[in-house]
């Protein structure tokens, strides 16, 4: 039986700010059902002082997965959004007097869910899913493995599949997760797998420009009007790639989703590392 | 707050008769039954009268019968003599929904070179007979397959799968650890060449197994040591828990037209009620099964929240999903029968023994449902009664050996 607190017992039993807030201002869904966990996160906020004024969950997942929920929606309550962001997956750990190891994948999922509804509430496309995925099992990329690795300072492949559930399913990819580990911990360069990993070419601004016209025009485009839809670049101002979504596209809010993880995914990949891509409002 | 343990594939309580008769060996009869003076003697006599009850209970003769400390090493002496008797063969052929005993030894088995065959099971859990025929060769050195599944407490068909081995001189081992106890056995009818049990699912303590081995088979020990067992095991018997198992094995021969009457009947009325729950399903067959499991999946939650909030109201069970497992995926039981993730999550194993009462089964029924409740209030996938089928969430985008 896992040894969990009382704390964790109390927010599983009584879990607080169950639901959805009333007025939506920013929603962060990670997981899934046949994952075995999966979170809703809704976040209400005062956008005068930027300020969480109630955020609520809806887990399907195991004690921890719920109790983890129900902390961080207690812990960003009140808080500006930006004060919410700087929560780390331990600092959930911590408000639950601690998780049993094989459950921090539980807090991992609480943070990411939280990153997810604020990207959404400033109208951020959701995080993309960047560099390979690893773990086909679970779905987890080498981008994230490296993030909880260095936010956890994880030092095993056994810790790797705690946090992030990879190499949990088939065990497929634990050399490769121990090929990661060994390059965090070493700070090797990447072996040129993880696109995000290479240094961003230099290159004037409109130089830059140009390039991102092409990808899109030549990379993206193409791909979008295989299915009926098009897209059309508005702006670039630094790393922000503000588009125009057309057709098909534009009226399928399923699609949307993908369309934006596949606009940032390619831009990432061909021109610069952080791009964060806007969809025009107009 | 009483307990109402409805987890008796686990283990089981040691019945009270049981414990009584095992007290002495623990006292003044602590006599080693090789010496050759008194106090062996006397220990001698109490062992061979277990071993007479035990092979009552299975139908087979009592030098037929090897002691052992648990189910897992029984079956590691069944698979490691048929190899070792057999050196010239290189190919075992198991099941895909098998107990980890069985599972690991082949997978260690293939990493020195062996043929690993794991036939699989249909969405009702049944062996798939055809692929097992298909699959014996004359390099097949040992068929192991289960008798009854502790998860499902699916039957599998012992007695065919038995005559095809003994067609085609191959061995064939069963890990009866579910079976023993609770359903009527006879290996004198029945063309079985070893079989595993354990003491401890039968109402015996844990530490006590036992391997049945075929009149006549060949045998290489597994814990080579002394001439205990007829040279078959090593080591000093562990007196008290062999004549344990003796008391165990004499109740459980009487108790079988209980455990196959009212225990079947509680075990039926519990699943009735059960399944009113909506989105509720039975895994296994229903029909060809143990009389006291019952595998249900509660969809759209959680197996390891539901059996917190059962354990909180007293009600001990056990689950199939990932969470509870120790490993990230859902029992491998439930995913060879196919069985859709939105169901392998929630599945709850609930077994009886002849330690249950109706009261205990009434207040189960009324505790189920809302801790279901409470959980699909939470659930992102529950909406307003039922099944939020829109739900993004429903499946992620990967490639997941989950689902597939």
């Amino acid at each position: 039986m896992w040894e969990y607190t009382d704390r964790v017992m109390d927010h599983f039993e009584n879990p607080r700010n169950v639901g959805v807030v009333s007025r939506i201002d920013g929603e962060g869904q990670v997981g899934s059902l046949s994952c075995g966990d999966a979170l809703r996160l809704t976040i209400q906020v005062d956008k005068d002082r930027d300020v969480i004024e109630d955020a609520k969950f809806q887990t399907f997942g195991c004690a921890s997965a719920i109790a983890s929920s129900s902390a961080l929606t207690e812990m960003i309550k009140g808080k500006t959004v930006d004060q919410a962001l700087n929560i780390t997956n331990q600092d959930i750990a911590d408000f639950l007097g601690g998780l049993p190891r094989e459950k921090m994948h539980c807090s991992v999922m609480g943070q990411e869910a939280l990153e997810a509804a604020v990207a959404n509430y400033r109208g951020l496309p959701p995080r993309a899913v960047q560099g390979d995925v690893v773990c086909h099992c679970f779905g987890v990329t080498e981008q994230e493995i490296e993030k909880v690795i260095r936010a956890n300072r994880l030092t095993s492949v056994e810790e790797i599949t705690q946090f992030t559930k990879a190499g949990g399913g088939c065990g497929k990819c634990l050399p490769e997760l121990e090929a990661i580990l060994d390059r965090v911990l070493h700070k090797k360069p990447s072996n040129g797998s993880g696109n995000a990993e290479k240094a961003p070419p230099k290159m004037t601004a409109l130089k830059r420009i140009k390039l991102i016209e092409e990808v899109i025009s030549d990379e993206i485009a193409p791909a979008l009007m295989r299915d009926g839809g098009d897209i059309e670049l508005v702006d670039v101002d630094g790393n922000e790639v503000v588009v125009a979504l057309k057709g098909a596209c534009s009226s399928c809010p399923a699609s949307k989703r993908t369309l934006a993880d596949f606009v940032t995914d390619r831009l990432r990949a061909l021109v610069d590392p952080n791009i964060v891509v806007r969809e025009s409002r107009s | 707050m009483e307990t109402i343990y409805l987890d008796n594939n686990a283990t089981t309580k040691v019945d009270p008769e049981v414990l009584e008769a095992m007290l002495p060996f623990f006292k003044e009869e602590y006599g080693n039954p090789s010496s050759m003076h008194l106090k062996g003697g006397e220990v001698a006599a109490s062992l061979r009268q277990a071993r007479l009850s035990l092979a009552a209970l299975i139908g087979c003769e009592p030098h037929e019968i090897v002691y052992t400390s648990c189910g897992t090493e029984s079956d590691n002496a069944a698979i490691w003599s048929a190899l070792r008797t057999q050196p010239d063969k290189k190919h075992l052929v198991t099941s895909k929904v098998e107990h980890s005993a069985i599972i690991n030894n082949a997978a260690f088995l293939r990493r020195l070179g062996y043929r690993v065959t794991e036939v699989g099971v249909d969405r009702l859990g049944r062996l798939d007979m055809e692929e097992l025929t298909r699959s014996l060769t004359p390099d097949t050195a040992l068929v192991t397959i289960l008798w009854a599944n502790n998860e499902t407490g699916v039957l599998f068909p012992v007695e065919e799968i038995g005559a095809l081995c003994r067609e085609r001189g191959i061995t064939f081992h069963t890990d009866a650890v579910q079976a023993v106890g609770k359903i009527p056995i006879d290996l004198k009818n029945l063309k079985i060449d070893m079989l595993a049990l354990s003491g401890h699912k039968l109402h015996a303590p844990k530490g006590i197994g036992a391997l049945y081995v075929r009149h006549g088979l060949k045998f290489a020990p597994f814990m080579i040591g002394g001439h205990q067992e007829n040279g078959r095991r090593g080591g000093t018997e562990n007196v008290p828990y062999i004549v344990g198992l003796g008391k165990a094995a004499e109740l459980a021969l009487a108790r079988l037209p209980e455990e196959n009457g009212r225990v079947r009947a509680m075990r039926d009325r519990l699943e009735e009620g059960l399944l009113r729950i909506p989105s509720t399903m039975v895994n296994g067959d229903r029909e060809f099964r143990l009389p006291n499991t019952t595998n249900i999946s509660f969809e759209y939650v959680e197996g390891e929240s539901i059996l917190f909030h059962l354990s909180h109201a007293g009600i001990c069970a056990s689950s199939g999903s990932a969470c509870t497992s120790g490993s990230l995926e859902p029992s491998h039981v439930l995913r060879a029968m196919g069985v859709p993730f939105t169901a392998a999550h929630g599945s709850i194993r609930l077994s009886l023994a002849i330690t249950n009462t109706e009261a205990e089964i009434d207040k189960a029924l009324g505790i189920f449902p809302g801790v279901i409740k409470k959980l699909r209030d939470l659930s992102p996938f529950w909406k307003d009664g039922a099944p939020a089928l829109d739900n993004a969430l429903l499946t992620c985008d990967t490639s997941c050996q989950v689902c597939n």
